[in-house]
């Protein structure tokens, strides 16, 4: 008897983590149809998670259907009417709604080749929608993640380390933001694309560096969200193949989540850039992230911000060992992107490019420049930086004052242990005048 | 997490110069194109039949090199693909979902799961952990400038 009943429970586990699965694949899709026929992305989600509690209650006893879509949707669009039919309030304004769906639903049995076209438009609007710039980047996220990515609330709540409530709050209000704001169900088009698409560029890769350096938590890295964030990436690159900054962005995920198995050693310490095992890097990503760059240039010749950074995490992709980085090639790429987006910090890096490109002193004179900049007064790396082109143009004393320098304003102790070691190395040096 | 799909050989996959036929690459060309852009398809290849392959016998210290073509075609791989998934169950829902390619005789798609970086991390001490708290916010990201 026990015996029976532990058979069946585990066929229980199996049927739900199926229907997880199913929910997962065809989750945005079903949502994104129901929002084009509502016009109302909250609501539509409703009637989605109403159909997926429908299926954890039925398809135990039926099976799961052939086609898992096309019965999530049929499901959720027969609330969809239920509901407006018995809404007495509302009852003008969506009888005619209920008229549509039904006719859409007599029309069209074969719901999914009906879908299959329109259905990459009404993901891209459920996309533009759900990264609108109306909502705080928090919440945008949350609601990407929710919507496009299929993941539940907790396992939101998960990624960002956020107690559940604040994460299903967060959605909620987003919805009811996106209502009561009358937020179109629709691709913008002329001059407001560029801008809406920056902000959907910017959650996919906000998703993607909560994954990849891990703000809060216990993990260095949490890979789970840096595949989410690619996989929603990958999935805009198809939805909108010609835009180059989509491939741009993707291409610098690819070439970074390249990296992963390398950037942190046995014991869980961060590995610096050039001290790690490039035999360790992932060849298919870095592939993928090279292909992508390829498909943005044959787009057009203009560079954006993401694709000038893939371009120069492709430089070092590239390169089997450090030395054989093409430096000049960064510097230029740098240069592009100081031009596009000015910041003392990306000067400082091209300073350090342009140091291993035409030698320390072209660096240093970079570097001296931004010496008055405010923003940098408490940034550890402009003294370390500068310390080591002092170094290595022989100026050991002055070397010694900004590795000391470098030492007190970091906060990693690893890294404080290695600038105090080169300071002490500057004392010690017999060429030291 | 990473799968992948190994496809196995049938008689039809095994034969030289054999040509898919042409509904039938339209039908895995559709598939493909979905499971792109549902950004889940990593890679994916055709193999040449076995006849142009050939196999390497490990024995102790010896290497035996034995050429094609190999019977028994249900043990030998057609094509593959790696995908990117959440779970086995969401690896296996996609591959349910693939054309039959093979209508002419039957034939088994095996789903294996592909180690991550993960499965090395041994069981951290409460040391480790405490350690990785502290440098966590101070993981420097290398490539984003701002």
């Amino acid at each position: 008897m026990s015996a029976t009943d532990s058979h069946h429970a585990a066929e229980q586990q199996t049927l739900n983590r199926t229907i997880e699965a199913v929910w997962r694949i065809e989750s945005a899709r079903v949502i994104a149809g129901l929002s084009r026929l509502t016009r109302d992305v909250g609501l539509a989600e409703d009637l989605a998670q109403e159909a997926l509690v429908a299926a954890l209650e039925q398809w135990p006893r039926s099976g799961v259907p052939d086609n898992p879509a096309a019965w999530l949707t049929a499901t959720a669009k027969r609330r969809a009417i239920d509901l407006f039919r018995r809404n007495a309030v509302a009852r003008r304004k969506y009888e005619d709604l209920a008229r549509q769906l039904e006719a859409f639903e007599q029309t069209s049995p074969d719901l999914d080749s009906t879908l299959d076209n329109p259905i990459s438009d009404d993901l891209l609007r459920l996309v533009f929608i759900a990264c609108h710039p109306i909502l705080s980047t928090e919440s945008r996220a949350a609601l990407t993640l929710r919507l496009l990515g299929g993941l539940t609330t907790d396992e939101i709540a998960r990624a960002f380390l956020t107690p559940e409530p604040t994460i299903a709050q967060r959605i909620v209000r987003a919805k009811r933001t996106l209502a009561d704001q009358q937020i179109p169900f629709e691709v913008p088009c002329g001059p407001e694309l560029n801008a809406r698409l920056s902000s959907v560029l910017e959650v996919v890769y906000l998703i993607f560096n909560e994954g990849y350096s891990a703000t809060t938590g216990n993990d260095l890295m949490r890979p789970a969200l840096c595949e989410d964030a690619l996989r929603l990436g990958r999935m805009l690159a198809e939805l909108t193949p010609t835009e180059p900054e989509v491939h741009g962005l993707v291409a610098l995920m690819e070439i970074q989540a390249s990296r992963t198995r390398a950037r942190v050693n046995s014991t869980g310490e961060p590995v610096l850039l050039f001290d790690q095992n490039r035999a360790e890097w992932d060849q298919l990503l870095i592939h993928r992230g090279l292909t992508a760059i390829e498909r943005a240039h044959k787009i057009n010749t203009t560079r954006g911000p993401y694709l000038l950074q893939a371009e120069i995490a492709a430089c070092h992709a590239r390169a089997r060992t450090p030395p054989n980085t093409n430096w000049p090639r960064i510097v230029l790429l740098y240069t592009e992107l100081a031009q596009l987006t000015p910041s003392p910090v990306i000067e400082l890096n091209r300073a350090v490019a342009v140091s291993m490109a035409y030698g320390p002193h072209a660096g240093l004179t970079l570097v001296d420049a931004l010496a008055a900049e405010p923003s940098l007064a408490r940034y550890h790396l402009l003294p370390s930086v500068r310390a080591d082109l002092l170094y290595k143009l022989g100026r050991h004393p002055e070397a010694r004052i900004e590795f000391e320098r470098a030492a007190a304003l970091t906060r990693n102790a690893r890294e404080r242990h290695l600038l105090l070691t080169r300071a002490a190395s500057c004392q010690t040096d017999p060429t030291d005048p | 997490m990473r799968f992948m799909v190994i496809v196995k050989a049938t008689p039809e996959t095994e034969k030289e110069g054999a040509l898919p036929d042409p509904q039938l690459l339209l039908e895995m060309g559709k598939y493909n194109e979905e499971l792109s852009k549902a950004g889940v398809l990593l890679a994916l290849d055709g193999l040449h039949p076995s006849s142009k392959g050939a196999r390497v016998k490990f024995s102790g210290k010896s290497r035996t090199v034995i050429d094609g073509p190999f019977t028994e075609a249900k043990e030998l791989i057609a094509g593959f693909s790696i995908l990117q998934v959440k779970s086995l169950e969401e690896a296996i829902e996609w591959v349910k979902r693939g054309p039959n390619s093979n209508p002419g005789s039957d034939y088994e798609v095996e789903i294996r799961q592909i180690f991550e970086m993960e499965d090395f991390t041994p069981i951290l001490s409460e040391e480790q952990i405490q350690r990785k708290v502290e440098r966590r916010a101070e993981l420097p990201n290398q490539t984003a400038n701002k």
